[in-house]
């Protein structure tokens, strides 16, 4: 049975699950795989590929290698930690909106409206210039941002379960509020919700890419890969793709990502599509 | 007809609604900023009577709610206030930025609307085939990758490695527009490719959701055409999606033009916004910011009112 | 037989399979059919059986994710099969025509009707637009829609759902094919607008002597329409004979389970005493919807131990009366009273005790049970949360319910609601609305969505369960042999009123109130003269 389910699984996934994995493990055991330091400078400015530095050295002469692969540690480990924040919130607030209705359903859905009315990258660079940019800064403003699409899907999946008779009965039971959304509402949309995890985990993951690249996220000397293609971007015009490592290594994983989230999207919509 | 007035009433009035609701939350932003602006402008070593000063002149000793109005009148009018970093007129400072903007979006757009609806149509019809699997894939994966990296890479390759393009998108008044066309062809192309990638899935999506609907099984049984069964029973129902997808493609293509700008230093205001953001330069951010959000929302609107004008039911009352 | 040529469709071996999960999966089992030219073949089966998928074959079409496996489908003595997809096209429409289940949906919201009847002849070049327009009204004449003139020039979704299934039949005629498929075409219908329908769709097709498919689960229908009945069961044939054969002498025993009448015995009761207070009382109730009342001055009493039957047709407001019961719609006026007290309007001012008391049972068994909790909850959770029982005492009770809906606890208690058939799955519904051990059960529509038989067992279950506990039953339902069958009073509803009321004995037996009348009349029955016999009888009351 398990074996002929892994058998199901598309070779895109199985590529997207694999990569997935091997960050997870890159970015766990970090300080054990880096050859030297995160921000210790070991040796000259942009070095070449060497024995000694397998990628070559950066703009101030710190390893390519390990800064990659704290890298890891540090630009996936922000992006699920804001994932997760912007998460349950979203998810919870939505739930709740489609059970209770009403007054409550229309002040949340109206306020999550005019969050979405404004792209939220601009919204992102609007509050951070007020705010300024730091760490605590970027997760904040993004879980803020991120709240409102959750909260709309979360929203639209409760609402489509609400409306069903099951949830009629516990109601007319005289259940409580959070029996229900935890014993009927929640087991029913858990796969769209895990799908939608994965999806909204890769947009917060470009998003705070993007921003460390235009240089308002993840502050120097905190390695991480977006603001790495940004310090060592002279290298491109000289022809050297070092500097595209980093690049590379967020498509891959937003890549695997996506290919596994589409899978479960295909597998959870059944064979309609 | 009275029905569907009213609908289109109520969306504009939201729309509106909106933009003001937003102007204020922009507006409200600087309330926000902790400490004194004009303090943090001129540094802990500026005296009281300059801080004071300074502080008149912003405006910043009147109450909040009279700031605001004479703010967005005079935004309204076109006079967003002076940089407070080199004390410039924005309206000037603007104009031109906003024109160079608009000509990459524009760019951008021209090339991946139709090629977007085109691919999405094909995949839609030949589905689940080979061709609808591959450009599927290399959708999926263009959607992934960020934004600067493809710039990059085309840097890389076709700037760089073979000097087929120009890496830097200079542009200034006096260049022409066929040479305009030229050394932006690297950020657009960008644009394209991210964009083409999410509009072509969402296109795809909802043909194939019309495709799956009885009255086109009952077009298929009346022995009509394949063509005629996709261009006169399918197209006219998957108006009203798809203008909604091409709407908020081009909100995202707006938005996306602030990375590329980035990359490819093109004087636009996407690379303005993100300067000034370093600089914490406020009004600059305000009236870049009040631009990127009315775009974003009269797209959005326009979108809705478009889909509400295409759809049969509403247009023709009972 | 024999005369290949001469014959309109030859069926051999017919296999089809559908694509699912486990792999390919067969619903059409070698099926054999022919159709002599102006027949009409009835096919029967209850859901799953394969009827659609045959129809549909029968235009050499397969929905997506089903293909042909094997067999022959000749229509005129050419395997339409064989032919390329553009020779098939060039049938469709043209000499083969399809009416499906849902004209609603399967008119294109975009265009007026006479456009899309148009677009068949001219398509398929038979004729101008000019020809086809005035065509299109004689039509429309014919099938006896209201203004034949100007109807088609509105749009599908400004007609009604009747209307619009007599202008799908027209718009099928537009070509004159030699074979028409009817696809359940009124099963979504109300019984009155019902029909009307097929009456037109019976006149039209004699007129220009057109062979016809017609696929139906009701059999009183089928026995109207059809020359002969083909009888299936899962994908295979049954049985095949003559309508007038097939009614009165079935061979086949799955064939005369299908065509016994409602064997339920009902045990008359006696009238409750005049001295006894009735258990719910509903009293002078109106009712909105935003701006729109939908119930107006609703007054009527259950008593211990009855059933009564709530019948209409859709929009009557039978199902928003029972909400109105539970708490679900506030009532703007009047008052509902359980034993006396009066209960406050939502349900979420009433007690524990109260909510106990009123307890639900619903149409759709797939959407009625979570299909995340096991079966033992479900039951289960009432239990507990009412009574208060847990550990080996809640397990022993759910075991006593379980037994009682007659669903072995062994082999049940640890599914999965997606692991049960209908049937099973509405008994498990029933258990979970016992488990509350309430006085009085709300049942609404429970066996609409259900196979006769199936839903025989249901009604019979629920008949033993209420002398087993002295329940009383609500029971709302369009279908007017269930009430017959069931019912101790009935309650007649139409827009929102209560029409008529009274004991079930009295309420069959003439003279009704107008309404009434029309409405059992409406009622198909099995007999195959039914339907030419109602109509001579309308015509001559009308002149």
């Amino acid at each position: 049975m398990l074996v002929n389910q892994l058998k199901m699984i598309p070779l895109s996934a199985w590529f997207g699950l694999v990569v997935i994995f091997l960050t997870a493990f890159i970015a766990l055991f970090a300080p054990a795989l880096a050859p030297y330091g995160e921000t210790a400078i070991v040796g000259a400015q942009y070095e070449p590929w060497s024995d000694q530095y397998w990628l070559g050295t950066d703009n101030l002469g710190r390893d390519m290698l390990s800064r990659l692969i704290f890298g890891a540690r540090n630009t996936v480990g922000l992006a699920l930690f804001t994932t997760t924040i912007a998460f349950s919130l979203g998810a919870f607030l939505g739930i709740l909106a489609a059970l209770k209705a009403g007054w409550l359903d229309m002040l949340l859905s109206r306020l999550i409206d005019v969050l979405l009315s404004v792209p939220p990258l601009i919204l992102a660079l609007m509050l951070l210039a007020i705010l300024g940019p730091s760490i605590p800064n970027m997760v904040g403003v993004i879980a803020v941002i991120y709240i409102a699409p959750v909260f709309r899907l979360a929203r639209a999946a409760a609402q489509n379960i609400v409306v069903l008779e099951y949830v009629q009965a516990a109601q007319l039971r005289g259940e409580g509020t959070f029996w229900i959304i935890r014993k009927e509402v929640l087991p029913n949309i858990m796969s769209t919700l895990i799908a939608e995890f994965g999806l909204r985990f890769c947009f917060v993951f470009l998003f705070i890419a993007a921003l460390s690249f235009l240089g308002l996220g993840i502050q120097p000397p905190t390695a991480d890969w977006g603001s790495m293609v940004k310090e060592n971007a002279t290298l491109i015009t000289f022809g050297d793709y070092t500097p595209l490592l980093p690049a590379g290594a967020i498509a891959l994983l937003a890549v695997s990502i996506n290919f596994v989230v589409d899978w479960m999207l295909h597998k959870s919509s059944g064979l309609k599509d | 007809m009275n029905n569907l007035t009213k609908q289109i009433g109520q969306r504009l009035a939201l729309g509106v609604g909106t933009l003001f609701v937003v102007s204020i939350l922009i507006f409200i932003g600087i309330e926000l900023l902790p400490g004194d602006l004009a303090q943090e402008i001129l540094g802990q070593s500026a005296t009281p009577e300059t801080v004071a000063a300074f502080r008149q002149e912003l405006g910043l000793d009147k109450s909040p709610f009279v700031r605001y109005i004479d703010w967005l009148g005079a935004a309204l009018q076109g006079d967003f206030g002076r940089s407070l970093a080199n004390g410039r007129e924005l309206s000037e400072l603007l104009s031109g930025r906003l024109l160079n903007t608009l000509f990459l979006a524009g760019f951008a757009a021209i090339i991946s609307v139709p090629l977007a609806i085109l691919l999405g149509l094909l995949c839609a019809m030949y589905r689940n085939s080979w061709f609808d699997r591959t450009i599927n894939t290399a959708a999926l994966t263009s959607i992934s990758l960020p934004e600067f990296f493809v710039a990059y890479l085309l840097i890389l390759f076709l700037a760089v490695q073979n000097n087929v393009f120009p890496a830097l998108a200079q542009v200034e008044s006096a260049t022409s527009f066929g040479d305009a066309l030229y050394r932006t062809f690297l950020p657009a192309l960008t644009l394209i490719l991210v964009v083409v990638a999410h509009m072509m899935r969402m296109t795809r999506a909802s043909i194939i959701n019309v495709l799956s609907r009885p009255y086109i099984e009952m077009a298929n049984l009346k022995g009509l055409s394949r063509w005629r069964v996709i261009f006169k029973h399918a197209l006219p129902n998957a108006l009203g999606p798809i203008i909604n997808v091409v709407a908020l493609n081009l909100a995202y293509l707006i938005v996306g033009v602030v990375v590329v700008e980035v990359v490819f230093v093109y004087p636009g205001l996407g690379q303005l916004l993100v300067d000034s953001v370093v600089k914490r330069d406020i009004p600059i951010v305000q009236a870049v910011g009040l631009f990127f959000a009315s775009t974003y929302i009269v797209l959005n609107l326009l979108a809705d009112i478009l889909s509400i004008l295409t759809n049969p039911r509403l247009r023709h009352a009972k | 037989m024999t005369d290949n040529t001469k014959q309109l469709l030859r069926i051999r071996n017919l296999r089809m399979a559908a694509n699912t999960a486990n792999g390919p999966l067969e619903i059409i089992k070698g099926i054999d059919l022919d159709l002599q030219p102006g027949e009409v073949l009835g096919l029967v089966g209850e859901s799953g059986a394969g009827k659609s998928t045959l129809g549909l074959a029968s235009m050499g079409y397969s929905r997506d994710g089903c293909q042909f496996t094997d067999g022959v489908v000749e229509f005129k003595g050419r395997d339409i099969l064989g032919i390329s997809s553009k020779e098939r096209r060039a049938l469709r429409g043209c000499q083969i025509a399809y009416v499906a289940q849902s004209a609603a949906a399967s008119f294109n919201p975009a265009y007026k009707l006479i456009d899309q009847y148009a677009e068949g002849p001219l398509f398929h070049g038979e004729g101008n637009r000019e020809a086809a327009e005035t065509d299109a009204v004689d039509l429309y004449k014919q099938m006896r829609l209201p203004n034949p003139e100007e109807i088609g020039f509105r749009y599908p979704h400004q007609i009604s759902g009747g209307q619009l299934q007599r202008a799908m039949t027209a718009m099928a005629m537009s070509c004159r094919p030699d074979l028409i498929v009817f696809d359940e075409p009124t099963t979504a219908l109300d019984v009155t607008t019902q029909i009307e329908v097929l009456t037109a769709i019976r006149n039209i097709v004699e007129e220009f002597n057109t062979a016809a498919i017609y696929i139906t689960h009701d059999l009183a229908v089928v026995a109207q329409m059809a020359d002969r009945i083909m009888v299936l069961k899962d994908g295979q044939l049954v049985e095949e004979a003559d309508t007038q054969a097939m009614l009165s002498d079935p061979q086949e025993s799955y064939t005369k389970t299908l065509w016994s009448v409602r064997s339920i015995e009902k045990r008359k009761k006696p009238l409750p005493d005049a001295a006894e207070k009735p258990l719910l009382s509903v009293k002078h109730v109106d009712a909105c919807y935003g701006d729109t009342q939908v119930l107006h001055d609703i007054s009527f009493d259950i008593y211990r131990g009855r059933t009564v039957a709530v019948v209409g047709e859709s929009g009557s407001g039978k199902s928003t009366t029972a909400k109105v019961i539970c708490g679900l719609l506030n009532a703007d006026k009047g008052a509902i009273e359980f034993e006396g007290n009066q209960l406050p309007n939502c349900f979420k001012d009433r007690t524990k005790e109260d909510l106990r008391h009123i307890q639900f049972i619903y149409q759709m068994p797939d959407t009625a049970l979570n299909p995340k909790q096991k079966i033992k909850d479900i039951i289960g959770r009432p239990v507990k949360f009412y009574l208060g029982l847990t550990g080996a005492a809640l397990e022993k009770r759910v075991r006593a319910l379980m037994e009682m809906i007659e669903l072995d606890p062994e082999i049940f208690m640890n599914r999965y609601p997606d692991e049960l058939s209908g049937g099973q799955k509405q008994r498990v519904g029933i258990a979970r609305a016992l488990a509350a051990e309430p006085d009085f059960i709300i049942c609404d529509e429970v066996t609409s969505a259900l196979d006769q038989l199936v839903a025989e067992g249901i009604l019979k279950l629920l008949m033993r369960l209420q002398d087993e506990l002295n329940l009383s039953y609500m029971f709302i339902t369009h279908d007017l042999a269930t009430v017959r069958a069931i019912a101790d009073d009935v309650i007649v509803m139409q827009k929102g009123k209560v029409i008529e009321q009274g004991e079930t004995e009295k309420m069959f037996k003439p003279p009704h109130h107008e309404y009434t009348e029309l409405l059992l009349s409406s009622v198909p029955e099995m007999d195959p003269d039914w339907l030419s016999n109602l109509q001579k009888q309308r015509e001559t009351e009308v002149t």
